[in-house]
This record gives C-alpha cells, sequence and structure tokens, in this order.
C-alpha cells in the first residue's frame, strides 16, 4: 500500500505517494522529477546516485524514500545558489575539466561538497578517499581531484560560505 | 603551414560542463514523454539452449501490461558489419550466450513490466556450451554455435608481407613468446537507453538513444523495423560514455521501437547493470602467439603473430577488430618481413565488440612486453631499442600504411628525460621498477562499414544575424567533448570566438550526416569539413567586407571577429557588420564540407589491387605516445602499487588541450584497471559470476598515480588544422609499460592479464623455488 509521506529536499518540502519498498533514487528522480541524480547501478557500487541526507553523503539506489522523512535532503540541483551561482565545486569541476561525460558529476560533486563542508582544507589523501565510492570511467580522476582542491582553496580564501 | 590559431589550441571548458554540473543534461532515461510505457526485456538463463516455447499469455492478461514482444516477430538479423550480421533483437530458436534476451514486455510502469517478465513461460532445451575458442574449434564437428559457421569460427584471415621466414633465418636475435589478455567490459557509467516514440499516423519514429552511432543504429533500425530510413530520427541526447560498448545498436534500441511500433506510445527500456554485462561488447580475450627477429644491430627483420580471439556468441565489431590486431603489428616501428594468422571464433559468452583502443591493445602487450625482453638479449636499453626501430614521417609499411607525419620519437625522448628512466632503470631496489612502451592509433578511419563510397562527414554551417553561426553536423558527443572542439574549429576557419558557436548535433534529421564517434575519427573528419564549409562562407563574406573596405576580397583575412586587410591593417572591420550587411541583400548564408578519407592507398578494383586486409587501419594519420610506469610490487601480499605514470603524446595539434589531459588521463586509468584488476568470470555453465560494479573491479581514485602528461608539440601538415586522436592512442602503452615495469621490479615477465596479487605471488615463490634449485 502506498502512504503519502513529506520529504525535504532541496528546502522545499514535497508531499509524495510511496510503497514501503520505494528507493530514494526512484522517489527522486521519477516523483519528484529531479533527474540530476543518476542511476548507474542500482546497487549501491558506482556513486552515481549520491545526494546528500543531512549533509552526509549517502547512496540514494540503497536507500528507503519512506526512511527519509524528517531529514534534509540535498540532491544536485540544489547546490547552486538562489541566483543560480555554481557552487565553487561545481565551478571548479567545469573549469579544471573535471567533466567528461557527465554521468558521475553530480554524486562526485555532492561527495566532494559533504567533505569540504567537512574538512574545508582536505590533503590529497582525504579528496581521494572522500570520493572513493564514486566511480568515474572517463577522467581517470585526476581532474576531479584537482577541482576539488581548488575548490577547497577557493572556499577558504574567499570565505564563500 | 599556418598555425597562428587563437580558437584551436585554446583549453577552454567545456561547452557542456555547467549543465553537467548542475545536474541539468538531458540523458535518455531522464526523458519522459506523455503517454510513456517502460519495457523491460526476459533473459536467458542459460547460456547455450533451443527454445521450444515462449508462453507470453499469462503476462498480457495482468492488469498494466501492454503488450510483449519474441524473436519470431522481429528475425531479420543486424550487426554493424553487414558481410557478417548474426544478431537479432530478441533471440529466434535459440540462446546462445548467458542473458540473451528471449521476449520483452512494456507496461504503464517498471514495476508492472518486471512482474510481468517473471510471468513470460520460456521452455529451454540445454545444450552443451563451449567457453573456450580452442574447445569451441576442437568440438565444431559436435556443437555448432551457428549453422552457418561449421568451425565455430566468424572469419579468419591470413596476410604475408615479405618473407618472414627467410628473414628470421638470418636474424640475430629472435624470441618467441604467447600471451594471454582478458576479458574486460567498458564499465561506462550509463546503462544503454532507448526511447522510442512511434506515431502510427505518420508512420514515423523517433529513437532517442545512448549510442555512439546515431547512422548505423539508423540503418539497423531501418533494416529489422522494415521501415525506410527517412520514417526514421534518431536523436543522441546526453550520454554517458561509451568507450566503444555504445558503437553498436543494442536490443534496448529495437526493442523500445517494436514495443512502441505494436501499441502506438512511446517505450522506454534502460538496462540495469547486469544487462550491461551480459550484453557486453567487451575486449576480446586474445591467445596470440608473436615472434620478433632482430639482425645483431637491433632493427627488426620479421615478426610473425598468431591470433586466436574469443570472440563470444555473435560478430558484432569481431571481423574489423580481428583485422585490425593484424594491421596493427606493422608500426609504430619498421617492420619489414611480416606475417599475422589470425581467427575470430563463437563461443557462449556474452559477444565482444569495440572497445577503447580496438584491435591495438593486445598485439601491443605482445610486441612492447617482448621489445622489452629482447633490448635485455642484446644488452642495450629498451628505449634504445625502441628509438632505432621507431618509424619517421613519410614512412610507409610493407602493408601500405601510410604515416605522413610521426613525432613517435620525441614522445619517447620526452618520456624518457621526465621520469628519468634511463638512471633508474635495472638499478631500482628489488620490488620497485619502471616499464616503458610506445603506442599508436589510427585516426580519421578508413572504410564505411558497409559497401559506399559516401563521404563520412558532412557539416553545414549556417551563418545570419539571428543565430550567429551554427554548425550542423551529426556527431556523438558522449563525454569525449566533441561539441566544444567543432565549436572550436569552425570558430578558428571562420575568425570567429569559440563561444560564439552553437553546435546542432548527434541528430539524424536536424544535422547533417556522420558515420559516428569511433575509431578516433570525430576530430579529423569534422575539422576537414568545416574547413571545406568555411571557406565557403568566408568567400562569401569577403566580396561583401571587401565592398565595404574598399579594397580587394583576396587582401582580406579574417580573426578574432573582426576582417582586415593584410596589406593594409587599417582596413577594418567587425564579422557581425558584414554578416548584417550579406543577410539584408541575400540573406542566411551557408556553406557543406565533406569529408572523405583518401582512398588510394587501399584496393583499387579497376586496377585489380586489392590489398590484404580489406584495408583497416588505412587511415589517413596515426596518433603516437609513450607511456613510463612506476611500480612498488609488495612482496608480502603481491599487491602492484603505481607510484608513478609519465606519458608523452603526439597527438598533432591539440584543439583543446585540456581536454587531451582529460582522454590521456582517462586512457591511463582506463587501460590500468584491464592490466592489474578487470575480468569477466563466468562459471562452468557459462552464466557470469561478476555482472555488478562491486564484483568486477574498476579503478577508484585510490588507485590514482602521479600523472604527468606532456602534450609533444606536433602538427600533421596534411592533416586538418594539424590534428590527430587523443582518445584511443593513449590506452595502447598502458598495459606493457606497467608489465614491463612490473619486470623491472621482481624479475617476472607476465604474459597473461590481468596481473592479480595471486599470480604475483605465485610467481615470486616459483622464482624463490627456482633460486633455490
Amino acid at each position: 500500500m502506498k502512504q503519502l509521506i513529506k520529504l525535504d529536499i532541496n528546502n522545499q518540502v514535497y508531499e509524495v505517494p510511496v510503497s514501503p519498498k520505494d528507493l530514494l533514487v526512484d522517489i527522486i528522480r521519477k516523483k519528484v522529477g529531479l533527474t540530476g541524480t543518476k542511476k548507474g547501478c542500482g546497487q549501491g557500487d558506482c556513486g552515481a546516485c549520491t545526494v546528500l541526507i543531512d549533509g552526509a553523503p549517502v547512496l540514494s539506489c540503497i536507500t528507503l524514500a519512506i526512511a527519509c522523512q524528517g531529514k534534509k535532503i540535498s540532491t544536485i540541483e540544489g547546490l547552486a545558489d538562489e541566483q543560480g551561482n555554481l557552487h565553487p565545486v561545481q565551478q571548479a569541476f567545469v573549469d579544471y575539466g573535471a567533466v567528461q561525460c557527465g554521468f558521475c558529476t553530480p554524486g562526485m560533486i555532492l561527495s566532494a561538497k559533504a567533505l569540504l563542508d567537512r574538512i574545508p582544507r582536505p590533503g590529497e589523501l582525504e579528496i581521494k578517499r572522500a570520493i572513493s565510492g564514486n566511480i568515474c570511467r572517463c577522467t581517470g580522476y585526476k581532474k576531479i581531484v584537482e577541482a576539488i582542491g581548488a575548490a577547497a582553496a577557493k572556499i577558504s580564501t574567499g570565505g564563500v560560505e | 603551414m599556418e598555425r597562428n590559431y587563437t580558437q584551436v589550441g585554446r583549453s577552454v571548458p567545456r561547452v557542456d560542463g555547467p549543465a553537467k554540473v548542475k545536474g541539468e543534461a538531458i540523458y535518455t532515461d531522464d526523458m519522459v514523454l506523455p503517454r510513456l510505457a517502460y519495457g523491460k526485456i526476459k533473459r536467458s538463463p542459460y547460456a547455450h539452449a533451443l527454445i521450444k516455447k515462449i508462453d507470453c499469455s499469462k503476462a498480457l492478461a495482468m492488469p498494466g501490461v501492454l503488450a510483449a514482444i519474441t524473436g519470431d516477430e522481429a528475425p531479420i538479423k543486424w550487426g554493424i558489419v553487414p558481410q557478417a550480421a548474426n544478431e537479432v533483437a530478441l533471440a529466434v530458436g535459440k540462446v546462445r550466450f548467458w542473458g540473451e534476451g528471449v521476449a520483452a514486455v512494456a507496461a504503464i510502469d517498471e514495476e508492472t513490466a518486471e512482474a510481468a517478465l517473471d510471468l513470460i513461460e520460456v521452455e529451454y532445451d540445454p545444450l552443451p556450451v563451449l567457453l573456450d575458442p580452442f574447445e569451441a574449434m576442437a568440438k565444431a564437428k559436435d556443437i555448432r554455435i551457428h549453422e552457418d559457421a561449421p568451425e565455430n569460427i566468424l572469419h579468419a584471415g591470413d596476410q604475408l608481407f615479405g618473407d618472414p621466414d627467410k628473414a628470421f633465418e638470418d636474424c640475430t636475435y629472435i624470441l618467441e613468446k604467447e600471451f594471454h589478455t582478458s576479458y574486460v567490459n567498458h564499465a561506462f557509467l550509463e546503462p544503454h537507453t532507448a526511447l522510442a516514440s512511434y506515431e502510427p499516423q505518420s508512420g514515423q519514429l523517433q529513437l532517442w538513444s545512448s549510442t555512439q552511432v546515431p547512422h548505423y543504429l539508423h540503418r539497423q533500425l531501418s533494416n529489422v523495423l522494415e521501415m525506410p530510413m527517412n520514417k526514421i530520427r534518431v536523436t543522441v541526447p546526453a550520454v554517458g560514455g561509451g568507450f566503444g560498448g555504445k558503437g553498436e545498436a543494442s536490443s534496448a534500441d529495437f526493442c523500445a521501437a517494436l514495443l512502441s511500433r505494436k501499441i502506438g506510445r512511446p517505450v522506454r527500456v534502460t538496462y540495469e547493470r547486469s544487462e550491461v554485462f551480459a550484453t557486453n561488447k567487451g575486449r576480446h580475450p586474445c591467445h596470440m602467439k608473436l615472434k620478433i627477429g632482430l639482425d645483431k644491430e637491433g632493427y627488426i627483420q620479421a615478426v610473425d603473430f598468431d591470433n586466436t580471439m574469443d570472440g563470444g556468441a555473435y560478430s558484432g565489431w569481431g571481423m574489423v577488430v580481428m583485422f585490425y590486431t593484424a594491421s596493427m603489428i606493422h608500426l609504430p616501428y619498421k617492420v619489414p618481413n611480416a606475417r599475422a594468422r589470425v581467427r575470430r571464433v563463437y563461443t557462449n559468452k556474452p559477444t565482444c565488440g569495440a572497445m577503447r583502443g580496438l584491435g591495438g591493445v593486445q598485439p601491443r602487450y605482445a610486441m612492447e612486453c617482448m621489445l622489452d625482453e629482447m633490448a635485455e638479449m642484446m644488452g642495450i636499453s629498451p628505449y634504445e631499442l625502441k628509438m632505432k626501430n621507431a618509424v619517421e614521417s613519410g614512412y610507409r609499411s610493407v602493408s601500405n600504411l601510410h604515416v605522413p607525419h610521426t613525432e613517435y620519437k620525441k614522445c619517447l625522448q620526452t618520456a624518457v628525460e621526465k621520469s628519468g628512466y634511463l638512471e633508474k632503470h635495472g638499478k631500482l631496489p628489488f620490488g620497485k621498477g619502471i616499464g616503458l612502451a610506445g603506442g599508436y592509433y589510427i585516426s580519421g578511419t578508413a572504410y564505411t562499414l558497409y559497401q559506399s563510397y559516401k563521404p563520412h562527414t558532412t557539416v553545414l554551417i549556417r551563418v545570419d544575424t539571428e543565430g550567429g553561426v551554427t554548425v550542423h553536423c551529426a556527431a556523438a558527443d558522449i563525454g569525449q567533448g566533441s561539441n566544444t572542439v567543432i565549436a572550436q574549429m569552425a570558430a578558428e576557419a571562420l575568425g570567429v570566438r569559440f563561444e560564439d558557436v552553437h553546435v546542432v548535433s548527434g541528430d539524424t534529421e536536424l544535422g547533417t550526416f556522420d558515420l559516428g564517434s569511433f575509431a578516433s575519427r570525430v576530430t579529423y573528419a569534422s575539422g576537414a569539413a568545416i574547413k571545406e564549409a568555411a571557406k565557403q562562407i568566408n568567400d562569401k563574406l569577403f566580396e561583401v567586407a571587401a565592398g565595404m573596405l574598399s579594397c580587394r576580397a583576396d587582401q582580406l583575412e579574417v580573426k578574432d571577429g573582426r576582417f582586415y586587410s593584410h596589406y593594409e591593417p587599417k582596413k577594418t572591420i567587425e564579422w557581425e557588420k558584414v554578416v548584417d550587411v550579406y543577410t539584408n541583400a541575400v540573406g542566411t548564408l551557408t556553406g557543406i564540407g565533406h569529408f572523405s578519407p583518401p582512398r588510394l592507398k587501399g584496393i583499387d578494383l579497376s586496377r585489380n589491387v586489392r590489398v590484404q586486409g580489406a584495408n583497416i587501419g588505412h587511415s589517413p594519420t596515426f596518433g603516437f605516445s609513450c607511456q613510463i610506469w612506476e611500480v612498488d610490487v609488495d612482496l608480502e601480499t603481491g599487491k602492484i602499487r603505481v607510484d608513478k605514470v609519465t606519458e608523452a603524446g603526439d597527438c598533432g595539434q591539440a584543439v583543446n588541450p585540456m581536454s587531451v589531459d582529460g582522454q590521456v588521463d582517462g586512457s591511463i586509468m582506463f587501460a590500468m584497471g584491464q592490466a592489474l584488476y578487470e575480468e569477466m568470470k563466468l562459471d562452468g555453465e557459462g552464466k557470469m559470476i561478476n555482472p555488478s560494479l562491486h564484483d568486477y573491479k574498476v579503478p577508484t581514485a585510490m588507485e590514482l598515480p602521479q600523472i604527468s602528461t606532456t602534450i609533444v608539440d606536433s602538427y600533421d601538415p596534411t592533416a586538418p588544422f594539424g590534428v590527430k586522436e587523443s582518445g584511443e592512442g593513449p590506452v595502447q602503452p598502458t598495459i606493457p609499460a606497467i608489465t614491463n615495469a612490473i619486470y623491472d621490479a621482481i624479475g617476472v615477465r607476465f604474459t597473461e592479464l590481468p596481473i592479480t596479487p595471486e599470480k604475483v605471488l605465485k610467481a615470486l615463490k616459483e622464482k624463490k623455488e627456482q633460486a633455490k634449485g
């Protein structure tokens, strides 16, 4: 049986009918219509479906939607500010060539953002660890690691929140 | 040669970057159409079985199920190589690999479609399973996978150039070895997806697909659905990687189209990750014997290559890949005598096909490792041996491959100097090692896959006051960045800024014509067509500008958005003003350019000249590179840690250097996966036991070594804007460079992939026992 639940996604509250076995990724993509969250494996292996729940990266393809009531969910669509300016991590991904096919990009950026919220000036190993659950098959990770480092430097020197 | 570029050679962010970082790029599975239905494919649990009966009645009776189809409804065979087309949308009468589709359903939602699959009843009569190509050939009398292949062989080829047997007699150094490569998948992140919308009133079908080859898909759909091509439109939304795996049609494409036509509403089929593995089309495992002979100075005199390729169940790109492996032994070293005996064998495995650097990676592995060993036989550095034999600009191989331009030696030199190879090689402590390998790849491609003389790429450029510059092409940007470099090349040719160029691509109706994104052909082919189209536009605008500036048209140049006379630089006018005058007087201005690769080097039936190997590999130019890997082997666990990779590549003129770096970094990590970690595993019955990204191990960021890449200064004067390839060449040296580094570290030459910790420990143990005597 489906039941109506409330999900707080990117500071908007959505009322959605879900069954107890519905996965968060499917609700976000199909019911709410935020297709920036990607599904690459459906088994929690690739990280493309990463969203932030209360600020921590979570694999939405192995998370039940019903378990996310009362929590703050952030998807890639919620990252730019209200004027549409890109988050420094997003901007760095563009500027440093850290995007190729783009399918891992939303999850990768959210993992990176969670890291920088926790550790503002991470070392290279901390960056690699933070994205080790996000598979990228195009870039070889090098420019992604560089972009995250550059974003960290920019945030801490530029005072961007 | 003009090299004073302002738009080509600029490191610019990709045009699709902002949309992708915001999650706004639209991939096929993100799309929804009114009345969208969801398709799912039922797959065989057997690797080889006759289908006795398929009963869809219970599934069709389920509420929410709209249609079901089986192979009998679309029995026309398809395949990227028409001479060998033997796949069907869904199995007809027999399944030949685990996971082959046998039926498909469309339903109002995915859950219903999935539930309906369980209600489809299929009766099988299992057949003996062949999983090894040698066994498949040996048992062909008793077990035949395809009726028309009595030896279980798709195709075999023998090529002989010069007299290798005689040449070997005079060689001072001869080495002969066997190599075995592994069964690997592309593991692109976006599973195959197709969305079909058939409109019964007009009989028009539109298919959105995550494909690299909209044109070849278009043709296949036309054949299988028995619809004229002009009633089908293929559109490529954002594509989440391909690496060759989306270089032919998939059953998702056919099933979506067939189901949509059946129910008159849009249907989407999106694969699960397990289906991506089941339908594979990844790299061919090759069982190779290679013999190389050198004279006393170390010059290669003869190469003898024998390759048995495990092709899996269907033909796919197999024949092309097979001839590429034969062709690839002729470069990047001068080989005066060569023989190749190659065969591509059917087995009951998910089919192998095209994968990044197809046909090059396997023979490159064997050849670069053996030259490393032969340098040791001679007592010289592998660098010296490779420099000695490296090809130079203008070289023509005995197989008639023509290299108009190469900086291969500069690649070798640069990587050696930057890595300190000569100071380190053979001198590091046990467990640490450094290895060198070179490589090359085709660029621009030579032939269409079906018999045709038409141009491979057409570009139409439209200029007017409304849109500025719009480039209509049909290239497929699968993540490699073709839309960005196409804009840069068009901007360069027209003298405007790349930011002001719009690119319409990936659509068989809105675009013009393009064969697709494969064989590292898009930058070269598009560049050539762009130059031709832009010339027509410039010629017309020069006349108008000349009138406006009171000078002669042939004195004018256009650069940085201005026309100016090169005799009187003061005579200058903005590009927009000239376009405004032209548009007011005449209307929209268009130019059209075509690219056809030169054919003279190849078959000429009029003179009865046939080149062995059907000219596969005879591309207009070639990219080259060298990689040097430094590894640290953990002697306790057998684990190989890569410390550093130093790469130097000749990609001709880099159009977007940042993008080239990205291709090279990506290639390095991609091929490292095959060298050290990745392998699809089947059980004795042919069922894949690791069809997931959990059990199929691709490199993560934790495996990222220090990577130093150099774009070697290069310009091919025969190529448009001097360009070559950068997306497939850089995968070639990786596997042998790692393998040579491991030898330098522990004194073991591995000839089988992947080089896992288990294999390392076993080899170390054997080495110890041998030392004890």
